[in-house]
């Protein structure tokens, strides 16, 4: 079975994004970047997959410029078998990230396609699904679990009251959640053999889509600071503190 | 042109962040129809059609929506939104499962947790966790928008008295289907409708210790969160995780304990109105947003904390 992943070249999630001086946008500049958490955890279950004998080839497919390269490599090293990029300097949005993997699934024809649940760049949660629905997949989004049983898996979900499995027939599309796995880290020698693993760049007209935009980005502002309070010596003055002065209890 | 509003709920009730989504769709301003689609659910078809502002609901009681699943709800949602200028829904897992399928079937793009409207085609939502807020113009034809219910003051459950008007299904493709649920079963109030929420981290050490947290959060009526770290070390289950990638609340007080105070946890509680935070480490980040800080070993604070409540 062919297992689809789609990374995205994301702000490191350690770094604490500033919001630039004309309120533009936020600022990217010398910023370290690297894969979305969440493609890091899909493309670590795609390799599980293949190393229970379930997936047989793992192809890894990012739309972006092209340092994006950097990110199907580390997927290339954590042991996905080829990379696609598609190479755009344009602003993406989800529609037309999904009509670009919609393209490649047309072409590669996947079993599987797992996405992340949500970029933490713009926090969309939307790619996934957007897929779904143009290519008529069924979807498991949020999984926390995913079990593939010849001709359907079974994929639990996390949800706002707990866990939910639910039974799709394949094709179908993954979006992982935080607690499906751990990702493994490239190993020395796997980072080498990466290097001469195949990466094809094609650009969206290749595929026939045209990236487009929809949205306006009017002003990105910083989030109202929420200034330190006081520090509390005791319990004591922390229930009077709360009784009286914040009036909370 | 009107406003579709997709509920929230299980059948047998209409979910709270169904109000806050109608007071979203009133801030953008037009007539709001609220779909109710489930098995079962006249119930919730009722209490949808008592809350403020509704000019209508459409029901579909039909066997395909008994668990809301995302491939049934994008198509029908497609299917009855067309004629909408505008489509929202809740940003709960239900929600953020199904909408964007049916923004791809109209061929626009979604708005995600959009936290305030400017102007029925512009809405601020938080980006990069919490840490810039983005206003953004739509020039689709139908805006499709998830609401972040701690941005919107909810509208009152009564007073209202819609009509209710049957709608019908959509055919099933029959490609998925529900296998089974565990929800978790507690008496607190839920998080994202708490008032207050005491939240454990990775300090707790052990799911044992939470009982802690649960006996001094019931005395006050509080609900229980927790940290990732808390959930992933199997302290506690997935439904308890507040930040980014888990829920967003925004109660009137907000207790961290032993935890450190990450940017994807501050992402789903710094709009709590009141933050305390107990940790022993007097650097934790957790303190530069609290109200009140207690820098002490919580296995003696909590205790003591109980004991004076
Ligand atoms: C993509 C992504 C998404 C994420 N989403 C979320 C999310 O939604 N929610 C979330 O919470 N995290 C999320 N995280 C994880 C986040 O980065 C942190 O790792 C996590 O929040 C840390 O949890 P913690 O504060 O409990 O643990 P730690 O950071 O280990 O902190 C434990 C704290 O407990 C204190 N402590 C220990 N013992 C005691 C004691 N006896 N008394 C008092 N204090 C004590 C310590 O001083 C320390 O400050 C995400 C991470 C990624 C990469
Ligand atoms: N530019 C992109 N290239 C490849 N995959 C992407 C891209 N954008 C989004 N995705 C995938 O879609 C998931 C969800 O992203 P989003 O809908 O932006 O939150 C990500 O985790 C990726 O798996």
């Amino acid at each position: 079975m062919k297992v689809l992943v789609a990374v995205k070249r994301v702000i490191d999630y350690n770094v604490k994004v500033r919001v630039k001086a004309d309120n533009s946008d936020v600022d990217l500049t010398n910023v370290k970047m690297a894969m979305n958490p969440f493609c890091e955890i899909a493309v670590e279950e795609a390799v599980r997959l293949k190393e229970k004998g379930v997936a047989t080839e793992i192809v890894v497919v990012s739309i972006g410029p092209k340092v994006a390269q950097e990110q199907i490599r580390t997927a290339l090293a954590l042991g996905a078998d080829r990379g696609i990029l598609i190479e755009t300097d344009e602003k993406l949005e989800s529609l037309s990230v999904a009509k670009a993997l919609k393209a490649v699934v047309d072409k590669e024809q996947p079993q599987l396609v797992i996405l992340g649940k949500q970029s933490i760049d713009n926090d969309n949660n939307q790619t996934g699904q957007m897929l779904g629905a143009l290519t008529g997949m069924p979807q498991g989004t949020f999984a926390s679990e995913v079990a593939v049983d010849g001709d359907k898996v079974n994929v639990t979900r996390e949800i706002d009251g707990g866990l939910r499995t639910v039974g799709l027939t394949l094709p179908a599309i993954v979006t992982t959640d935080l607690r499906l796995n751990e990702p493994r880290y490239a190993s020395l020698p796997n980072i080498m053999k990466a290097k001469r693993k195949p990466l094809e760049v094609v650009s969206p007209a290749d595929l026939g889509v045209e990236i487009k935009s929809t949205q306006t980005l009017v002003k990105v502002e910083p989030p109202a600071e929420r200034s330190a309070g006081i520090k509390v010596g005791s319990v004591d003055e922390l229930v009077e503190k709360l009784k009286t002065e914040a009036k909370v209890l | 042109m009107g406003i579709l509003v997709v509920a929230e709920h299980d059948n047998a009730t209409l979910k709270g962040a169904t109000l806050n989504t109608i007071a979203a769709a009133k801030a953008i301003g037009g007539d709001i129809d609220v779909l109710v689609a489930g098995q079962g659910c006249q119930a919730a078809a009722d209490a949808a059609a008592k809350a403020e502002g509704v000019a209508k609901v459409i029901l579909v009681d039909d066997a395909a929506y008994a668990q809301q699943l995302g491939e049934q709800m994008g198509d029908l949602v497609a299917e009855l939104g067309k004629g909408y200028s505008h489509i929202l829904a809740a940003a709960t897992t239900t929600g953020k499962d199904f909408l964007p399928r049916t923004a791809a079937l109209l061929d626009v793009n979604m708005i995600s947790e959009i936290v305030k409207v400017e102007s029925a085609d512009t809405f601020a939502r938080p980006i990069y966790a919490g840490n810039a807020i983005a206003t953004v113009q739509s020039n689709d034809s139908i805006k499709v928008i998830t609401v972040r219910a701690t941005g919107f003051d909810p509208v009152s459950a009564e007073g209202g008295s819609a009509s209710i008007e049957n709608g019908s299904a959509v055919a099933d493709k029959g490609v998925s289907s529900f296998v089974g649920e565990e929800l978790a079963k507690s008496d607190r109030p839920e998080l994202t409708a708490a008032d207050v929420i005491i939240s454990g981290g990775r300090g707790m050490q052990n799911g044992d210790n939470f009982e802690m947290l649960y006996k001094l959060a019931d005395k006050i009526g509080a609900g229980v969160g927790a940290s990732r770290a808390a959930v992933d070390a199997g302290f506690v289950p997935n439904d308890m995780q507040v930040g980014q990638t888990g829920k967003i609340v925004a109660p009137n007080l907000y207790v961290a304990v032993g935890i450190s105070g990450a940017i994807q946890h501050l992402a789903g509680m710094k709009d709590s109105k009141v933050i305390v935070a107990i940790n022993k480490d007097e650097e934790a980040p957790i303190f530069q947003v609290a109200d009140y800080g207690l820098v002490a070993d919580l296995f003696e604070a909590i205790p003591e904390l109980d004991s004076k409540l």
